[in-house]
């Protein structure tokens, strides 16, 4: 049938089963947003604040619910705004197709009204970039971007489509999702596979039975649980291996979850500011066995002597991965969910009590002095975990809030902890948060921050409120940019350079100018009745901000400085 | 137990990689990208179209280290236009280069003499002029290099040279299976 590319676009988004996007219009998408006006019935769009919040809306809106995320923006200042989100989910490996219009063709190169090299610029952030300039590639390039981001590693992909593009018409016919891999583009690369019909190859059987090998020499194993496990929701599959291997088990940041962290093989984070027993045991282990981790410099913070008395074994589906922060001794590639599965199949059950005595004898959470009447972290975090259901969704933003948030709130399943791990983006929190709870308007989604990040990009809160998707914010105040301040602290002799933030706003009335409530609290008591008025506006759909005081010179810790062994805590 | 994981050689010395990708716009600074990325300099970057019209042959050539020019490769190897990426080794490899030199010769004793230069390093002359020879000379490096020492004593006027390209002696190919290779398109073809 003949359409034009704008149609062809809303065709190829029903296509992939899209009902949502998150963008933002402008002069060159105005095509793709007139014909969205015409299919609103089928695909909603979330209009946010501003294109980066978008792009993190779309960014955890794919963590949270598996699928791929959509987002649209305008050419030039559009695209750029969207960076931030785009390195955000590339270096998180989230799947979103990132759909932008530039210039005509005709207009192309001249430096035209809103006109940026958005290929170029998205080049080193994407897995993949597609410029559509002729209407007739378009479905093909969309079906192969979304196949693309959702595939073997998973990641963000943009298309740029030429504004004349969206007027030209072309002949669309529609085609199921499952037959997109035997047609066009798509079809070729996939037959450019070594092995022909490749859809899940088994991982190498040789590589299997050496592990198993392996893990039957060990005495000392440990695992570490890394993001590829909740990427591809392994976690059942890992949580048996742990069991069947009886090993101390650690996660990374983006591991959050896939192994539970009140779980008694469980060693709370490794790395920076892993736990005494995670750090201890990496470096105490005969046998390390990372899955769908890729030894991040906050993980293997000197990679030489990282596990320097075991044998490493790196499970992953990225071949460009091995040996690439951490030479390894052993690597088995394919999907963590397969590749467990058939170990799971072949090791018997294991017993090492004596090893995990020793392993469990460092403590795996961070003590707080109790007499301070000030609040602790822990207490706060302690305090919102037994207030809420059980499968909370919770987004964080960057620094010091994010790393108590994965030290003390014991995460459950894939899927609820969404925080930007790799890119470090502080502002990522309300955007992605948003973006969860629309995915999944049944669970009750929060949104840890801190004074710094809540400020970047608070005007996400005019988008939770006018689609009714509520968010509870708990600020974790310390009035400084907390991270920063701590390093100043340790490392500069306490010369707190543009670190203190003893300025604006007040957030109780900033939630007020966006028709919501909040309340600053101070103690326990306080916090619990700010909790309670925050679900019974969260049960109305309205969101909430909880502003908690922190001290400024509460600490994350343990704390191990980068380049240095892993178990030299500078503190404890 | 301490093993050896951690002994790699850390010498940089000069790689050919032999890369073919898709023939589409793009690609090609997509593939340079990558090598400013890592921070190092392209010593040399030839492209053609291959047997297949659709497929075009890279050479690319970087002064790096072992651990650096294995991450380059897996890299180059992921990218969605690549089909495959080959280190070839120094000892299998035949490099070609040719080079255009344009000399003063405004006598023709002089002009007679770099004939004969010409034809000791089994060159040609393609161009010649009342003041200039232009000869085309096809080497690796070494040769190059000599005739550029023997020229320059005649005044080379500007050179120009096509960059290095490369194939391995024998039977072996860039298309020949292997483990890794499988490996690497496992992350990429997946669907």
């Amino acid at each position: 049938m003949l359409m034009t590319g704008a149609k062809i676009l809303m065709e190829c988004l029903l296509e992939q089963g899209v009902d949502t996007v998150f963008g933002y219009p402008g002069g060159t998408n105005l095509n793709v947003y007139d014909e969205l006006y015409k299919y609103s019935d089928k695909i909603h769009n979330y209009l946010t604040s501003h294109e980066q919040g978008a792009a993190h809306a779309a960014d955890g809106y794919a963590r949270s619910t598996g699928r791929v995320g959509v987002c649209f923006a305008t050419s030039g200042p559009g695209a750029t705004n969207l960076t931030t989100g785009i390195a955000t989910a590339h270096l998180d490996s989230s799947p979103v197709v990132f759909i932008t219009c530039n210039v005509s063709g005709k207009l192309l190169g001249k430096d035209a009204f809103q006109e940026a090299d958005v290929i170029g610029i998205m080049m080193p952030i994407t897995k993949a970039q597609y410029l559509v300039r002729d209407v007739n590639t378009l479905a093909d390039d969309v079906r192969e971007a979304f196949a693309l981001a959702r595939s073997g590693r998973p990641g963000p992909v943009l298309i740029d489509i030429l504004k004349d593009v969206t007027t030209q018409t072309a002949d669309y016919e529609y085609l199921p999702r499952e037959q997109h891999y035997a047609h066009g583009s798509l079809g070729s690369l996939m037959m450019r596979a070594t092995t022909s019909a490749l859809r899940m190859p088994e991982p190498d059987r040789q590589d299997i039975e050496t592990l198993v090998k392996m893990i039957d020499e060990s005495d000392k194993p440990m695992l570490i649980c890394g993001g590829g496990v909740t990427r591809s929701r392994a976690h059942m599959e890992f949580r048996e291996f742990a069991k069947k291997l009886d090993a101390p088990t650690a996660i990374t940041l983006m591991g959050g979850g896939s192994m539970p962290g009140d779980d008694p093989l469980s060693t709370g984070m490794i790395g920076m500011h892993g736990s005494q027993a995670s750090n201890r045991a990496c470096d105490g282990c005969d046998l390390l066995i990372a899955v769908g981790c890729r030894f991040s410099d906050r993980v293997a913070l000197k990679p030489s002597t990282f596990a320097r008395n075991a044998r490493i074994v790196h499970i992953d589906i990225d071949r460009a991965e091995i040996n690439k922060n951490v030479r390894t001794d052993h690597h088995i590639i394919g999907n963590a969910k397969v590749v467990l599965a058939q170990l799971n199949a072949m090791i018997p059950q294991y017993d090492h009590s004596e090893w995990k005595r020793y392993v469990f004898s460092f403590p795996r959470e961070t003590e707080y002095d109790a007499s301070t009447s000030a609040l602790t972290p822990k207490e706060i975090l302690s305090t919102i975990s037994d207030m809420m259901p059980e499968d909370t969704i919770v987004a964080t933003d960057v620094g010091e809030h994010q790393m108590w948030s994965i030290q003390h709130f014991h995460f459950s399943y894939p899927g609820q902890l969404l925080t930007s791990g790799g890119f470090g983006t502080m502002g990522f929190g309300l955007g992605a948060a948003i973006g969860a709870k629309i995915g999944n308007p049944e669970k009750t989604v929060i949104h840890v921050t801190g004074d710094g990040s809540f400020r970047m990009n608070c005007n996400e809160l005019s988008t939770e409120a006018y689609y009714k998707a509520p968010v509870i914010t708990f600020i974790f105040n310390n009035g400084c940019l907390g991270m920063v301040r701590q390093w100043q602290e340790l490392m500069y002799n306490g010369r707190y350079s543009a670190t203190i933030l003893d300025r604006g706003p007040d957030f109780v009335k900033l939630a007020e100018a966006y028709g919501l409530k909040g309340r600053r609290v101070s103690s326990p008591e306080e916090l619990t009745d700010a909790i309670k008025e925050a679900l019974s506006e969260y049960s109305e759909g309205r969101g909430y901000i909880v502003e908690c005081t922190v001290a400024q010179s509460e600490l994350v810790r343990p704390m191990v400085n980068g380049g240095t062994h892993i178990t030299e805590f500078l503190l404890n | 137990m301490l093993n050896n994981r951690n002994d790699v050689s850390t010498a940089e010395t000069r790689r050919t990689l032999s890369v073919l990708v898709d023939n589409k716009p793009g690609v090609l600074s997509q593939i340079a990208r990558l090598f400013t990325r890592n921070g190092y300099n392209i010593e040399s970057f030839t492209a053609g179209t291959t047997i297949d019209e659709d497929i075009t042959r890279l050479t690319i050539e970087v002064t790096a280290d072992d651990s650096h020019t294995e991450l380059m490769v897996a890299q180059l190897s992921k990218m969605v236009p690549v089909h495959s990426v080959k280190l070839l080794e120094a000892e299998h490899v035949i490099r070609r280069e040719l080079v255009l030199f344009k000399v003063h010769a405004v006598t023709s004793e002089v002009r007679n003499e770099i004939i004969q230069v010409a034809n000791i390093f089994r060159g040609s002359v393609i161009d010649v002029s009342r003041e200039t020879l232009t000869l085309s000379i096809i080497g690796d490096e070494k040769k190059i290099d000599g005739v550029r020492d023997i020229l320059e004593g005649f005044g080379i006027i500007e050179l120009a040279r096509t960059g290095m390209i490369a194939l391995e002696r024998g039977k072996y190919t860039i298309n020949d299976e292997s483990k890794v290779k499988g490996e690497f398109n496992y992350g990429k073809n997946v669907l």
